[in-house]
């Protein structure tokens, strides 16, 4: 049996509903991060279910593009947030503010 | 190709206008490189000497081309050219527009070369004498030189473009000489003056020569009056150009030649030592303008319009100036005034159609001008240093050698018979006369009377009566040295000779005239003449000399009309109103005020305001709360599917 498209597509717009849910409610940047990535890998799947669907690869090979740009973000972002905590003692979100006029 | 040598040796009469041209450039060259090094001590002359001497070979090389150009049946008078082709190149060549480097001597500029140089020779040996104290010297033979130069350029170039770098040059020079003494102030404002009001000419001069490109398509002085010569079958054509034309030159000639209302500048330059007064501002530079005017004749004679308004220009500058010169009494500004009027008859000459007569007042006037402002000077040297008349007196017997060849100049200028302002003067007249101008002779012979009177008054001040100065001075007069008293000597004994010389029919081919007037004189006409310059000495005799007491009398009788003339017309006054009011003022109150603070300032500042106020407005949605950023970018997600779901 095999899993219709609808399906997958339904479940890829419910990750990704969740992850931008979870980048707007909560304050933990880590948190923020993890929901970023779930975004991305909503897409991923839904890239996939396309590309079996229509039978071409050309969906396969964007997810590898997505996964190896999540992989360098990940990367980054992490870096990130380790000097912010550095700095201040805290990864709530709105304590960085300072980015403004 | 041939060298620079071959030529030389094989054709010396080709280069020779151009080492007349050339030596005193030489000479400025070498006294601006090495002339501290020839000035080796205080009392050493040797940079005028230098000087001196390349002018004077100059014009022994210009007699020698002068003689072979006499020596030419009159016919093939009309011009050679000289065209540099030693070094194989032209001046200027863009396109079409072709300046060759060349130059032209025919009668006129011949004659015009052997003034510049023999006078200009004179007036070198006189500063000699004259400058032999200056610790400058150097520096004021370098300047000399280096006018002789731009002189000869203004005269010999073949072509408008070369003339006007000669006319531009005698200008610098002049502004150098005038302010020869920097430190003076009223020095260094005459300069700035005279430079100014040239300017207000060469404009003239520049569109003149733009007009002839665009109109004629030629600058070069033979091919203009070729071109004239042709339009004169064909009346009509470029009547009207060909006036603008002229009328834009004799602007030029205006400026240069200190002419209504142009004329300001000319006694204010008095300020510069007096040989230079002499050369610059009598003999050679102011006679450029006229010079110009006879150089383009042909070109004039197809104008009415302008030669009427050349004709009365001149005239009443004439008249004009030679009022103001009544009142004068700076030794020195009753000559500058009795240029300017003299200068104006050379330009009624030539606007009545007469320009070779115009060309030998410019002639004779070199001579008698000279030595009037020469013998000026050796006054103002004896009297160390004084030009006010007033101080003056009794010098006859302290100053002898002075004292007769300024009787001579005086009786020149003021038209004695047989000498030589009388010849040029009274072929003015006659001119006039013959040609039916009567306005015109009225107003010169009145003039002519003037001149008489001022002149004789000037001498008399000077010369006669008694001592008016302080003790001291009497006691320090003295006569001037040999290298002064030389050249006086020499050009009063040229006032007897040269008014001789058949210059306005040595001219005719030069200035193209048409028709060779028989002058035929009217019986009335050489007594009348006669009468005016006597009547002016007489006049003066009897107001300075025997009744003395006369002339304060006269001058608290007519004090309106004497405030008028001390005044000089108020033209210094309405021009500095001008200067001060409209463009100073107006450059303050409104230029700067108004335009410059408000409207240009505003523009900028304002655009930078106006950049600065967006920017502080824009700037609060960066509120640097990271979720807000987030919010923004969905928002355009769901906007940008929303438009490609929906709205496509």
């Amino acid at each position: 049996m095999t899993i219709p498209l609808q399906h997958a597509l339904y479940l890829s717009a419910l990750l990704f509903c969740i992850g931008v849910v979870g980048v707007f409610l909560r304050r933990n940047v880590i948190t923020v991060f993890m929901c970023i990535e779930l975004m991305l890998n909503a897409v991923n799947l839904a890239f996939v279910a396309f590309s079996r669907a229509l039978g071409s690869l050309d969906g396969q090979v964007l997810v590898f593009f997505v996964m190896t740009v999540a992989a360098a973000e990940a990367a980054v972002g992490l870096a990130i947030v380790i000097a912010l905590h550095r700095h201040k003692d805290s990864l709530d979100l709105d304590a960085f503010n300072i980015m403004k006029w | 190709m041939r060298s620079v040598f071959d030529v030389i040796a094989q054709q010396p009469a080709l280069v020779l206008p151009w080492i007349i041209l050339l030596l005193p450039l030489l000479g400025f060259v070498v006294l601006c490189l090495f002339g501290d090094a020839i000035k080796r001590d205080e009392e050493d002359d040797g940079a005028g000497i230098l000087a001196t001497t390349v002018v004077l070979v100059s014009f022994g090389l210009a007699v020698w081309v002068f003689a072979s150009l006499l020596a030419q049946s009159p016919a093939n008078r009309e011009g050679l050219r000289f065209v540099q082709p030693y070094l194989g190149f032209e001046w200027i060549e863009v396109g079409s527009f072709a300046i060759s480097m060349s130059l032209l001597v025919d009668p006129l500029s011949a004659l015009m070369m052997l003034v510049v140089t023999g006078v200009g020779g004179l007036i070198h040996i006189y500063s000699l004498g004259y400058m032999a104290h200056d610790e400058d010297r150097v520096r004021y033979f370098s300047y000399l030189n280096l006018f002789t130069f731009f002189m000869l350029l203004l005269i010999l170039g073949g072509n408008l473009p070369l003339l006007f770098i000669g006319w531009e040059g005698v200008g610098l020079c002049s502004y150098l000489l005038i302010g020869f003494w920097f430190k003076k102030k009223s020095a260094s404002d005459a300069g700035k003056k005279a430079f100014i009001v040239n300017r207000i000419g060469d404009a003239g001069l520049i569109l003149g020569m733009a007009l002839a490109w665009n109109a004629f398509g030629t600058l070069d002085t033979f091919e203009l009056a070729e071109h004239a010569q042709n339009l004169a079958y064909e009346p009509i054509a470029q009547a009207g150009v060909v006036t603008a034309f002229c009328l834009l030159l004799f602007l030029g000639a205006c400026g240069k030649s200190a002419q209504l209302p142009l004329h300001v500048w000319l006694p204010d330059a008095m300020e510069g030592p007096t040989p230079v007064s002499a050369l610059i501002h009598a003999a050679t530079m102011v006679t450029a303008g006229v010079y110009l005017v006879a150089r383009m004749a042909p070109m004039f004679r197809l104008s009415e319009g302008a030669l009427l308004a050349v004709a009365w220009v001149g005239a009443i500058t004439a008249l004009m100036a030679a009022t103001i010169a009544l009142v004068q009494t700076d030794i020195k500004r009753v000559l500058a005034y009795s240029t300017v009027s003299q200068l104006g008859y050379m330009f009624l000459a030539c606007g009545i159609g007469a320009f070779g007569v115009g060309v030998f007042h410019v002639f004779t006037h070199a001579f008698f001008k000279a030595l009037l402002f020469l013998g000026s000077g050796s006054v103002i040297h004896a009297m160390s240093g004084e030009q006010d008349m007033r101080k003056m007196g009794g010098l006859r017997a302290k100053i002898p050698v002075t004292f007769w060849t300024f009787v001579v100049g005086t009786a020149t200028i003021a038209g004695i018979p047989y000498l030589a302002g009388y010849f040029s003067k009274d072929e003015i007249l006659l001119n006039a006369v013959v040609r039916e101008r009567m306005p015109l002779f009225w107003i010169g012979l009145f003039t002519a009377v003037l001149t008489a009177f001022y002149m004789s008054r000037l001498l008399f001040m000077t010369f006669f009566g008694t001592f008016r100065g302080g003790h001291d001075a009497e006691h320090h007069v003295h006569e001037s040295p040999w290298t002064m008293l030389g050249p006086l000597v020499v050009l009063a004994g040229a006032c007897f000779y040269v008014g001789t010389l058949p210059v306005d029919s040595f001219l005719g081919a030069a200035v193209r005239s048409p028709d060779q007037h028989h002058l035929e004189a009217p019986d009335w006409f050489t007594p009348t003449v006669w009468a005016a310059a006597f009547a002016g000495i007489l006049g003066a005799f009897f107001m300075y000399v025997v009744y003395s007491g006369l002339p304060a009398r006269i001058y608290a009788a007519l004090r309106p009309l004497a405030r008028v003339l001390e005044d000089k017309y108020g033209f210094d006054l309405a021009y500095d109103a001008f200067a001060s009011k409209v463009v100073v003022d107006g450059s303050a109150g409104v230029l700067w005020k108004q335009v410059d603070a408000s409207l240009i300032d505003g523009t900028v500042n304002g655009a930078g305001r106006f950049v600065d106020g967006v920017s502080r407005a824009a700037r609060t949605l960066q509120t640097g709360v990271v979720r807000a950023y987030a919010l923004v970018i969905l928002g355009g997600a769901v906007a940008l599917l929303g438009y490609l779901l929906w709205m496509r």
